[in-house]
């Protein structure tokens, strides 16, 4: 018999105290490069609505993390990603789609200057609600958490999302929804463990 | 991906949980309230997964993958022993991921940090910032110049010890594909002592973190090489019918 052998994915592994050394390191006060990466979403006048997201993560004390890294991922306000596998349209060329925040170094609050994303379709042709993929690392995470922000007031199309209805604990969705809280910011928290823990997926 | 890449379709295969590291690992004391309890919601990968940020080459300096001198003054360079690490980003199926962008960052020789809240009495080396950043080839494959870094002590058991190691964030073709690692050297004592390598459930899997002494890759009268290959989720391409746009 033949073996069925594939190479494994390399062991995750937790980023550490200081991901900011490496991932933000002007942040960190190393200054290099000219600049950290994803530190801006808009690169010059973007189309659609432009929002601010706050938010602050949380560990299963009640304690706001200060040492972590959260990414976010999302296409424009027209639906379509920056990105080379990009292939119903091109995106928005001011906009990246992508950006990184290590949190602000007292409070750990994180932000993210960006649009209002448009609705992408799920593998089956439905579409899905408006939404940002998170990803989360920090000292004591093994493996970086995915998990989605959904906006609270899409009541309509969080209704019919693929993903949020298949969710079996529906009173678990609203620690998805980030909040408005006028002129356009909306607040996101994400609890690590606990009561109000956030949703994280398997993807 | 380089801008000459091809779009690539189709969704990532499974992560395997049973290979990766568990959330609660209670001998990592900050993995204890920092470790979600609920199960993961498991669901297809969708563009969102499956699409990631372009990083191209321009965006890089020249010396950004040499760590020996991108913070150092002209003409010094950082202290400790020189070393060269090579290897290739593949994913599950042994392709080379091309333009994926690799970032980072470790001790010095000392094993200290240049950060803020470093508290290990070992010297700062002023030609020494920490962090490196590459972008891989068409074939996958990275080289970086780097010094070799010190283990260090921190404060999780009373006298637990970090393995000299590096640190690396990846970037592949899909966000689902996201992972920052270690990077460790064959032969270390302290691989075997570390709550933090611990999390990792088998010795093959340390084994695929630890990287070994390449002496072909070695440079004579320089540095010394080791080798470290990354592999990254693997990308199902077949055509369904039911799945035009590939599984």
């Amino acid at each position: 018999m033949q073996r069925l052998d594939y190479l494994k994915e390399t062991p995750s592994q937790t980023a550490g105290p200081y991901v900011h050394i490496g991932c933000t390191p002007n942040f960190a006060g190393i200054d290099i490069y000219g600049g950290d990466l994803g530190t801006a979403l808009k690169t010059g006048p973007v189309k659609g609505t432009e929002i601010t997201i706050k938010g602050t993560v949380y560990d299963g004390m009640g304690m706001a993390l200060r040492d972590a890294m959260i990414e976010i991922w999302q296409p424009d306000a027209a639906g379509l990603f920056a990105s080379a596998n990009e292939t119903r349209g091109e995106a928005d060329p001011n906009f990246t789609g992508w950006g990184r925040s290590p949190g602000d170094m007292e409070t750990g609050e994180f932000t993210f200057e960006t649009v209002k994303p448009g609705a992408v379709p799920f593998p089956d042709g439905r579409m899905q609600a408006p939404h940002i993929t998170v990803w989360v690392v920090a000292r004591g995470i093994n493996i970086g958490l995915h998990t989605r922000l959904y906006f609270e007031d899409e009541a309509e199309a969080n209704a019919a999302d693929p993903i949020l209805t298949r969710i079996e604990h529906q009173n678990r969705i609203p620690t998805l929804l980030a909040k408005p809280e006028g002129d356009g910011v909306y607040r996101f928290d994400i609890h690590l463990q606990g009561p109000q823990e956030t949703i994280f997926f398997d993807i | 991906m380089s801008r000459s890449t091809p779009p690539q379709q189709g969704g990532f295969i499974p992560r395997d949980r049973d290979w990766q590291p568990d959330a609660l690992t209670p001998a990592y004391k900050t993995s204890v309230k920092r470790s979600p309890q609920a199960a993961l919601l498991s669901f297809p990968t969708t563009l969102s997964e499956e699409t990631s940020p372009v990083f191209g080459q321009d965006m890089l300096g020249p010396l950004d993958n040499d760590l020996i001198h991108n913070y150092a003054q002209p003409g010094e360079s950082a202290i400790g022993p020189r070393i060269i690490l090579h290897g290739r980003v593949l994913d599950e199926f042994g392709r080379g991921v091309p333009g994926a962008l690799l970032e980072f960052w470790q001790a010095n020789a000392g094993g200290r940090y240049r950060h803020k809240k470093e508290g290990y009495l070992a010297a700062l080396d002023p030609n020494f910032g920490g962090c490196g950043r590459t972008i891989t080839g068409e074939d996958g494959s990275y080289e970086l110049r780097t010094i070799m870094p010190g283990p260090y002590p921190w404060p999780n058991g009373l006298n637990d010890w970090r393995p000299a190691h590096i640190h690396f964030s990846i970037f592949g073709h899909g966000f689902a594909q996201r992972l920052i690692t270690q990077m460790y050297f064959e032969g270390d004592p302290h691989i075997k002592l570390c709550p933090i390598l611990g999390a990792v459930k088998s010795q093959e899997a340390v084994d695929a973190l630890t990287a070994l002494l390449d002496m072909k890759r070695t440079v004579p009268m320089d540095s010394r090489a080791y080798r470290f290959d990354m592999v990254l989720r693997g990308r199902r391409q077949t055509y369904f019918e039911n799945r035009k746009e590939g599984l």
